[in-house]
């Protein structure tokens, strides 16, 4: 099994909330990846977006709710304000926060642009980029970013559609159904 | 007159990490200022320089975009909720022609985090 220990980091790791809410991973379920894949895909070549909720304080993404590209634009998204306040208010009347919002680009790398880091406002949430730039590839990557500092995380996409708490039995043990993400080390 | 502020966790800074807040005003232009009186430089992530509403959040007044009510000058009662949450956006368009394309113009350097 190979590790899930980060690679080299560019930004210094300060930045990051010191709450130890957060891991310096995020573990996520094959289905939502699948899902957010299959949106990606669906709404190539616009840029698709999203949100995946979970408990709040759990940092354990549960319910995957794809937004509108208000933008309808290859090279940017926007969710639409409407549909983010029935969202949020839904998250919030659930006992939910955002703990992934994802967006793909559609003909460069699951990178943060300048834009991406420019607009990040949830400094809790992982920011999950997927490329479509190749139909056969999946291209996933996570970050986190606070205060424009970017820090890329692995991701650790966990087979446990039944029982989710079973991602947590997952986390330390030896798993065959596990794919870790390596950062590239960028 | 009382009206209820939600604030997004970005901004709970402000607020001491308070969540919902009180604050009163006519408009959401007396609100902002009101507020900014006790929870210093929150009014400055909220408002241009050139004295616009940032496009980097979306303001709510219950369950309306200020966008459509006036933006700063969105009228308020007492009881009214307003809600603020960062706007989400991005891609892989150059910073400089989105801000220009969401009439952000002028401003481009000026991220909201700073």
């Amino acid at each position: 099994m190979r590790s899930a220990t980060p690679g080299s980091r560019d930004g210094p790791v300060t930045g990051a909330p010191t709450d130890g809410r957060l891991g310096h991973v995020l573990s996520i379920d094959r289905s939502i990846i699948d899902a957010i894949v299959a949106h990606a895909r669906r709404d190539h070549p616009d840029e698709a977006c999203g949100v995946v909720a979970g408990p709040v304080g759990s940092d354990t993404p549960t319910r995957h709710i794809p937004m509108t590209n208000a933008a309808r634009s290859m090279t940017f998204y926007e969710f639409d304000s409407m549909e983010q306040l029935r969202v949020w208010r839904e998250m919030d009347d659930r006992g939910e926060e955002p703990v992934v919002i994802y967006h793909s680009h559609t003909a460069t790398e699951a990178y943060p642009s300048r834009t991406d880091i420019s607009f990040a406002g949830e400094p809790g949430a992982h920011y999950l980029l997927v490329s479509t730039r190749d139909p056969e590839t999946e291209e996933i990557r996570s970050f986190r970013i606070v205060d424009g500092v970017v820090t890329e995380e692995p991701v650790r996409v966990v087979d446990a559609t039944v029982d989710p708490n079973a991602v947590q039995s997952y986390m330390f043990g030896q798993s065959p159904t596990t794919v870790d993400y390596e950062c590239s080390g960028r | 007159m009382a009206i209820e502020v939600r604030i997004p966790t970005i901004l709970r800074s402000y607020t001491g990490g308070a969540k919902v807040v009180e604050g009163s005003g006519e408009s959401l232009n007396d609100l902002l200022s009101d507020l900014d009186a006790r929870y210093s430089g929150l009014r400055a992530r909220l408002v241009t320089d050139e004295g616009a509403l940032h496009r980097f959040v979306n303001v709510y007044v219950n369950d309306e975009d200020v966008r459509f009510l006036g933006s700063l000058d969105a009228k308020l009662s007492d009881g009214d909720t307003v809600t603020i949450l960062p706007a989400v956006a991005g891609g892989a368009f150059g910073f400089a022609a989105a801000a220009a394309i969401l009439g952000h113009h002028g401003t481009a350097g000026s991220a909201p985090a700073r």
